[in-house]
């Protein structure tokens, strides 16, 4: 089960990445880095929710906090390779390309995009991330104590 | 009864190209784009994807410009649309714990781990207008300060450690949903949060004041207030694995409230709980009050009969749009109700005149 796990984890962290990218983003890279390949439609961009939930007091038993957009589709390569898409918003560009590059990394033009694209966009976020935390850090709170009087 | 007319075809679809026409204002002023609206607006947006129930910022900003800026119109266009989607699935409960937090509050410990980050906040603005704002002015560029990234853990862990606050155990049922199942009473505590995380903002303010107030008195301390990102999770059964579809920003907000102890339970902090889509600290306060207020009977409290520990008076009333669609629609055509209503004055009146011209005649 752990290596089945462990085996995994690539591929989720690159959808993962990519499903957080900007509107737009992933698409421009892919074409950057490579023609895209001919596919076949295993499910044609789909727009629907997901029902977000959380957990009461932080720890607790879930509850529906609400829905999200989310928009999926599947592809596959003619050479066989099979590329789904599960990101957030109403984009379906975005969810095509998501899928060609999750379909894409499972050949040997993975190391390519890797670098000209999941590389990219993992700064991009770490950049945003950073700038974001930057932000937030200067308005953190330092006190200091008056010298109290009864002395 | 109901009688069915036909007319005013004609009227509408005048009152409707008004209605653009009007929308759209003074021509001679630019037009607002979703982007504009998306970008500084953001609180409106934020407020009409929470109580919309839906998270989608550029969809919530056409809702606004459609409605004109009326946010409870927009809620209603948000929540007719909602109901077209197909629902993929239920993401893995949001970890709030692992949130990017662009504020973090805590009103109840100085010196916590993580630190107190303001964010920015209209607290310590003078709340004097502005009018740098109405002239075009330059733009503006927050300071930054060098950090690297902490932990920022959740302020009730501390308290939990030494056993002072009521825990929340940790369990994985599925939670009932108010958008499957209509709300049934008596609504187990998932179902009581998931009407008030959508619910309408000022009511939801309305109840938490009353609690203040000492209506179902529960003294309240923030706890913890905090604002930012959070990746979601959910299982893809194709992959057969979970994976980030996205990220959400949400409000949490954690009150520590005092509890002298009950039958049930011993001397303790209790807590009362709000989260809500958005950069939403009002609402979210509010939710984390009315909440505690709602728990007193698992609390073992006692029922003071204050509306914010009834749980179907307020659950049954939080819900904007339930409430306006009720309220707006007495406005419309009515005419054989009032008819009959009209036939019984009359005969009443007709019946009283009689009567008072018998007694005279006497």
């Amino acid at each position: 089960m752990k290596d089945a796990l462990d085996e995994n984890m690539p591929r989720k962290a690159w959808l993962g990445l990519m499903a957080k990218a900007k509107t737009g983003r992933v698409g421009a890279l892919l074409d950057g880095a490579m023609t895209r390949p001919d596919f076949t439609w295993l499910r044609v961009p789909e727009i629907g929710s997901t029902m977000v939930q959380g957990r009461a007091g932080a720890t607790g038993a879930p509850f529906n906090l609400g829905e999200m957009t989310v928009t999926r589709c599947a592809l596959t390569l003619a050479t066989g390779e099979v590329g789904h898409a599960y990101i957030q918003g109403r984009n379906k560009d975005d969810a095509e390309a998501v899928a060609m590059m999750d379909a894409l990394m499972q050949t040997e033009n993975a190391a390519t995009l890797q670098v000209q694209v999941l590389d990219v966009l993992a700064q991009e976020q770490a950049d945003r991330r950073a700038a974001r935390a930057g932000k937030a850090a200067a308005t953190k709170v330092d006190f200091f104590t008056m010298v109290r009087g009864e002395d | 009864m109901y009688v069915a007319v036909k007319g005013g075809e004609q009227a509408i679809e005048n009152a409707h190209a008004w209605l653009a026409e009007e929308r759209r204002g003074d021509t001679s002023i630019d037009e607002l784009s979703i982007a504009q609206i998306r970008e500084q607006l953001a609180l409106a947006v934020n407020r009409v994807m929470a109580e919309g129930s839906l998270y989608d910022p550029d969809l919530a900003a056409l809702a606004i410009k459609q409605s004109r800026g009326d946010l409870i119109e927009a809620i209603f266009l948000i929540r007719a649309y909602r109901t077209t989607l197909p629902r993929f699935g239920a993401s893995a409960p949001v970890d709030t714990g692992r949130m990017a937090c662009d504020r973090r509050i805590s009103a109840t410990f100085k010196d916590l781990p993580g630190g107190q980050i303001l964010g920015p906040t209209f607290d310590y603005t003078h709340r004097l207008l502005d009018f740098q704002l109405a002239a075009n002015g330059e733009t503006p560029t927050a300071r930054t300060r060098e950090t690297t990234p902490v932990d920022v853990p959740h302020v009730a862990e501390f308290l939990n450690r030494e056993g002072l606050i009521q825990e929340e155990p940790r369990d994985d049922r599925t939670p009932p949903d108010l958008t499957r199942e209509p709300l049934a009473m008596p609504a187990e505590r998932a179902l009581r949060l998931q009407a008030l995380t959508r619910s309408d903002e000022g009511f939801t303010l309305g109840m938490a004041y009353s609690t203040q107030r000492g209506y179902g008195r529960n003294h309240a301390f923030v706890g913890e207030l905090r604002i930012g990102a959070v990746p979601v999770e959910m299982d893809i059964p194709e992959l057969g694995f979970a994976i980030e579809i996205g990220e959400v920003t949400l409000t949490e907000c954690e009150t520590v409230n005092q509890f002298t102890g009950s039958k049930t339970e011993p001397p303790q902090f209790t807590r009362g709980y709000g989260l809500v889509f958005g950069q939403t600290e009002r609402k979210a306060i509010s939710m984390a009050l009315v909440d505690r207020a709602l728990r007193w009977e698992e609390l073992g409290e006692d029922n003071e009969g204050a509306p914010a520990q009834d749980a179907e008076f307020v659950l049954y009333h939080a819900d904007n749009i339930q409430a306006t669609g009720f309220l707006e629609h007495i406005k419309l055509p009515h005419y054989v109700d009032f008819q009959s209503e009209l036939e019984l004055i009359r005969k009443l009146r007709r019946d009283a005149g009689a009567d008072a011209q018998m007694e005279a005649a006497e």
